[in-house]
């Protein structure tokens, strides 16, 4: 039976995670490399790394750390921020990542997620969308949520997803950081909605907030941050509690 | 001990690489008939779509070479595909050393929307072959795939999803493949890629 992923992401600036990380036994923690391989060893299903500052000179230190990722750990791993046109895509699996997410770009630039999947094929292309519940209704936001656009987020879904993209990692602002739980309802209507995998992204602060994610909201996949990085929750706990759950996950 | 991986149009091949790298081996990457004939095994990996990277392996001449080779082989992903007699994928004719043709997950089961592709780590069951050594049956690994090789004679695993059980990996004399990525399956992956190479020695 597939398993429900569990995926920390982890925040990179000029080569170096920058949220606080509490991690014990790391000699680094800062190194996204050393970082990836602890979350790797307590069995992460996946990982994401996000450059945060995605700055031209900052640049090269990303696609260095991808090789670094690529090189030292064997899960498969998820990187975006500051991907424009197929050449940063390009760039990035050939220095070994498995799959790039596209955000604000891709609405600015729809056409390019159709480039992706035809070039290097949808499994490549992990759409994230950033949306928020407003008075009428969930609408799709960019530029780290500061500019909304006026798409919805279950018609840009639908969108991204005919166009080729392989998965939807969604982002409820008005959930992510609040650690009050995720989106349910608005998550099973995309992934009812929907013919490829949805990742649910921001608001867990609990186990169970990610076994309502799988159960309430039919997520196939869940991603959080803080909650890991501060060792909240730890995965091997979290895995263990969702399997009792009878949640079918990778122990 | 020369561990070759073949050189074509497809993607992920550097994944396959570093896990090599990882379990001790430099593995040469090439599409020389002679490197590939003297190699002691020989991987055959990828991510991409049938009927693109069997006409690539058409116009440069990878077709008899890898028919031809008696050193043990392992396709992975659409490796396994490709070694397949038909793929729907495209419509496309491929290598035939297995005498199956490669299917697309149903859009839906028992009255559920089926995810295509498969993304993500689920169980191989039925083992048996020493590919597996070490491996036990509901172990999981990493599969990301919207075709698969029907449940068949020659399946060393099988593998339930939308619906269907299917060959997560096959054997035929010196041609072994696996629909899943062992290269990104974690320890369990890198112990399959390890038996593989230590199958060269028996």
């Amino acid at each position: 039976m597939l398993a429900k992923r569990i995926i920390p992401c982890l925040d990179v600036k000029d080569g170096r995670t920058v949220k606080g990380i509490n991690f014990v036994n790391l000699r680094d923690a800062g190194d996204p490399v050393e970082l990836g391989k602890a979350y790797s060893e307590q069995g992460a299903d996946e990982l994401v790394f996000l450059d945060i500052a995605a700055t031209h000179e900052g640049r090269k230190t990303f696609t260095d750390m991808v090789s670094r990722v690529a090189a030292a750990i064997s899960i498969p791993f998820t990187v975006g921020g500051g991907i424009h046109e197929l050449a940063d895509v390009a760039c990035l699996l050939e220095a070994g990542a498995d799959k790039v997410s596209l955000n604000s770009a891709a609405i600015r630039n729809p056409q390019l997620v159709n480039e992706i999947a035809s070039h290097f094929g949808s499994q490549v292309c992990v759409a994230a969308i950033d949306a928020r519940h407003d008075a009428d209704g969930w609408y799709c936001y960019v530029n780290g949520g500061r500019i909304r656009v006026e798409r919805t987020l279950f018609d840009w879904a639908r969108e991204v997803a005919d166009r080729g993209a392989g998965e939807i990692l969604f982002t409820s602002m008005d959930h992510d950081g609040v650690k009050q739980g995720f989106p349910n309802e608005a998550l099973a209507r995309l992934s009812d909605a929907l013919s490829i995998p949805v990742i649910a992204s921001g608001g867990a602060g609990t186990k169970k907030h990610f076994a309502d994610a799988f159960r309430q909201g039919h997520a196939d996949a869940a991603l959080a941050a803080s909650v890991f990085h501060f060792g909240e929750i730890k995965i091997p706990e979290l895995k263990q509690y969702l399997r009792e759950e009878g949640i079918c996950v990778r122990l | 001990m020369k561990v070759a991986i073949v050189k074509y149009n497809a993607g992920n091949i550097c994944s396959v690489i570093n896990a090599l790298r990882r379990i001790g081996v430099q593995p040469l990457l090439t599409d020389s008939p002679e490197a590939l004939q003297e190699a002691d095994c020989v991987i055959f990996p990828g991510q991409g779509e049938a009927s693109n990277t069997m006409a690539h392996l058409r116009e440069n001449g990878l077709v008899q070479l890898i028919l031809g080779l008696h050193c043990p082989v392992l396709g992975i992903c659409i490796g396994q595909q490709l070694l397949c007699a038909h793929s729907e994928e495209g419509n496309t004719p491929c290598l035939g050393v297995f005498e199956h043709t490669v299917r697309r997950f149903p859009a839906s089961s028992a009255g559920q929307r089926v995810k295509i592709p498969q993304i993500g780590w689920n169980t191989i069951e039925a083992l048996q072959s020493p590919l597996f050594s070490g491996i036990a049956n509901g172990d999981f690994v990493y599969f990301v795939h919207s075709y698969y090789v029907p449940d068949c004679a020659e399946a060393i695993a099988r593998t339930s999803y939308g619906g269907v059980t299917y060959a997560s990996a096959l054997r035929r004399g010196n041609f072994y493949a696996t629909q899943f990525h062992p290269e990104k399956s974690g320890d369990v992956g890198l112990r399959i890629l390890h038996n593989f190479i230590h199958l060269c020695h028996d």
